[in-house]
């Protein structure tokens, strides 16, 4: 129990949301020491005391799934070169966690170039203490609110204005990597920049966030959250929008077309050539003035 | 050449007066058309059959044209543009019909007859190539013009001067560049700003690994009438030139060149947007790698060195803009780049 509080107390203390955070990090030590303080701030002790056991199931679910790569404490575990198995994680928020594990790219199957999207390995519930877990060793982004995120909260002229503004900062900051239809794209080394599409609203804005592997961070003073929700209403129209090309064959442009277009297109014209000729039917019989000759 | 043969169907080895009397080709065999009648209407009816199924299509092609709506009121069909599918299936359709509706026709039913044509030299005969030397020298020599040098060479003169107008005509395709290749809008004191919003920005605003599309507030700046001081053609051609990437790497990571160490600030580096290949716009960022890389031919520059190639095919580093910070706290530019943006030309190398 003593353990519990100090952790609590200590976390409050860092997140400090309000001037009397100090003063209820004190209330919150005594109410969880048991000091008979109790009926002081209830509400925020029973808060308190979640968010505590969130944490500790965190810790529990860390040590047995990531601290072989990041650490018994999320402090890293560094190579002899001066590289990392895997990367500390004291500072990079919830935000983070939630984008890594709830895309299943961490944990990582074996390591490499990238991590890559994969089937999610941990219930919503145990992303939630892992993220609890982290965000608790330094103060980082926390995971967005629904309100930040999804251009479903917004009406539908306002969405359709979005859209309109999300299509200029997607094409000036993200079709670079990710492709002017969100299909991705190839980087150095075994590297890539993967497909948007299908990829939750939550994610994208804390891929924005957080910067995973070689993307870029965006950060909020410099894209807004407005910004980023006019992104995600932009890449949600054009995942509805219809083909109006006809196949799009993944939008990867004309090396992907010309490809399909000699490969398939031309290749099946002159594999057909090669059948028709070869499928000449000859018989035997002769002409009838033949027969009546021989 | 004569298909009056039918009894072997083998060329005529004396009217062709063959290098070999009997070359030993197999003995020529019939398409069951040539020797079925009943084959050879079917065959018939196949083509016409054929021919006749494209102009359904093509007539489907034209229903399609109407039946389905586009614009707003988009009909789809398994998520696709309706009209356009259907079309372009229909058109297609018609157009391979016509095809193989010939190729049946070639195969089945016209002239199965095997000819040999004779190579023959492509030299021409001693007697013409004697005839026309002959007319040559003759006209050189009628006209004179060996034996009168002031006509020839006043007739060259005339000829090589008509090529004059041609080169001068050449300066009306637009005035002299003069310096504008080496200069961009970018002046000392002017902010940096994101792309598309405008809004300037404070070093506190950027994070390590950060990555901006940048542009000068100029753009976004309005004159005393109201409208934007830049715009249209101008605007773009400024732009092309202006557009910058800003940078957050760790301080540590950074090995400034010398007369560089003050270019930027606390890990943030500016950098032009502009390839120094042939000239794409480059924003592809590796925060881990510090590499900027060009989609166009994969030329990567290191921005924690100076913007120097690592790979690829430009021949010079990315130019780095010097900044600073103003009385507001705000990014600004110390000067406008110290080199020439975007690809080499002549005068550079």
């Amino acid at each position: 129990m003593r353990l519990l509080a100090t952790r609590s107390s200590g976390w409050l203390s860092r997140r400090r949301s309000s001037p009397f955070a100090r003063l209820a990090v004190i209330l919150a030590s005594l109410v969880m020491a048991g000091a008979g303080a109790a009926f002081v701030m209830p509400a925020q002790a029973a808060e308190d005391s979640a968010d505590a056991e969130l944490i500790a199931q965190g810790r529990e679910l860390f040590l047995y799934g990531c601290s072989f790569c990041h650490g018994q404490n999320g402090e890293g575990v560094p190579t002899q070169d001066g590289n990392n198995f895997g990367p500390p994680l004291v500072g990079v928020g919830a935000a983070a966690v939630d984008f890594q594990v709830a895309t299943g790219r961490m944990p990582m199957a074996q390591p490499g170039a990238q991590a890559p999207r994969k089937e999610v390995v941990y219930t919503d519930q145990e992303v939630r203490a892992l993220a609890a877990y982290v965000a608790s060793l330094g103060p980082g982004p926390a995971i967005p609110t629904a309100e930040q995120y999804d251009p479903e909260t917004l009406s539908e002229s306002e969405r359709e204005e979005a859209i309109v503004r999300g299509g200029e900062f997607f094409r000036t900051n993200c079709t670079a990597c990710h492709n002017f239809a969100g299909s991705g794209g190839a980087l150095p080394e075994g590297k890539y920049a993967p497909s948007l599409v299908g990829v939750e609203p939550v994610h994208i804005y804390e891929a924005l966030l957080t910067g995973p592997q070689q993307m870029p961070v965006f950060s909020d003073e410099v894209i807004t959250p407005e910004q980023k929700k006019d992104i995600i209403a932009y890449l949600t129209y054009t995942e509805e929008m219809p083909n109006y090309g006809g196949f799009g064959l993944g939008s990867y442009g004309p090396v992907a077309d010309g490809f399909a277009a000699w490969i398939v297109g031309v290749g099946g014209l002159v594999a057909f050539c090669v059948w028709i000729a070869s499928h000449t039917a000859r018989t035997d019989r002769k002409k009838k003035t033949e027969e009546e000759a021989a | 050449m004569t298909l009056s043969h039918p009894e072997s169907n083998l060329p005529d080895k004396a009217a062709e007066g063959g290098p070999i009397d009997d070359p030993g080709l197999p003995a020529h065999t019939w398409r069951p058309t040539d020797v079925d009648e009943a084959a050879e209407r079917r065959a018939e009816r196949q083509v016409a059959t054929l021919f006749g199924l494209s102009s359904v299509f093509t007539l489907l092609s034209v229903v399609s044209y109407f039946a389905f709506s586009i614009g707003d009121d988009l009909d789809t069909f398994l998520g696709r543009n309706a009209s356009n599918l259907f079309i372009g299936l229909c058109l297609g359709m018609a157009l391979v019909l016509i095809g193989v509706g010939a190729v049946q026709w070639s195969r089945k039913l016209m002239a199965d007859a095997e000819i040999v044509e004779m190579r023959h030299p492509a030299r021409s005969s001693d007697e013409d190539r004697a005839e026309t030397l002959g007319k040559l020298s003759t006209g050189v020599e009628e006209s004179g013009i060996g034996r009168r040098p002031l006509i020839r060479n006043s007739l060259l003169g005339a000829v090589g001067a008509l090529g004059l107008p041609a080169v001068v005509l050449l300066r009306d395709l637009g005035p002299l560049p003069g310096d504008v290749l080496e200069k961009t809008v970018w002046r000392r004191g002017m902010r940096l700003v994101n792309d598309i919003s405008g809004t300037p920005i404070k070093p506190g605003d950027i994070e390590v690994g950060q990555l901006i599309n940048g542009e000068p507030a100029v753009f976004f700046a309005k004159g005393p009438d109201g409208e934007k001081l830049y715009h249209g053609a101008e605007l773009l051609n400024a732009k092309a030139k202006a557009a910058i990437v800003i940078v957050r790497m760790e301080p540590k990571d950074i090995t400034p060149a010398q007369g560089r160490e003050n270019w930027g600030i606390d890990g943030i580096l500016c950098y032009s947007k502009i390839c120094t290949h042939v000239g794409c716009p480059i924003s592809l960022w590796e925060q881990q790698t510090h590499n900027l890389l060009c989609p166009c031919h994969q030329s990567t520059f290191d921005l924690a060195d100076n913007g120097r190639v690592v790979f690829g095919p430009a021949a010079r580093a990315v130019p780095q803009l010097p900044i600073m910070v103003d009385d507001e706290g705000y990014l600004v530019a110390q000067s406008d780049f110290t080199e020439p943006v975007g690809p080499s030309y002549w005068e550079r190398g």
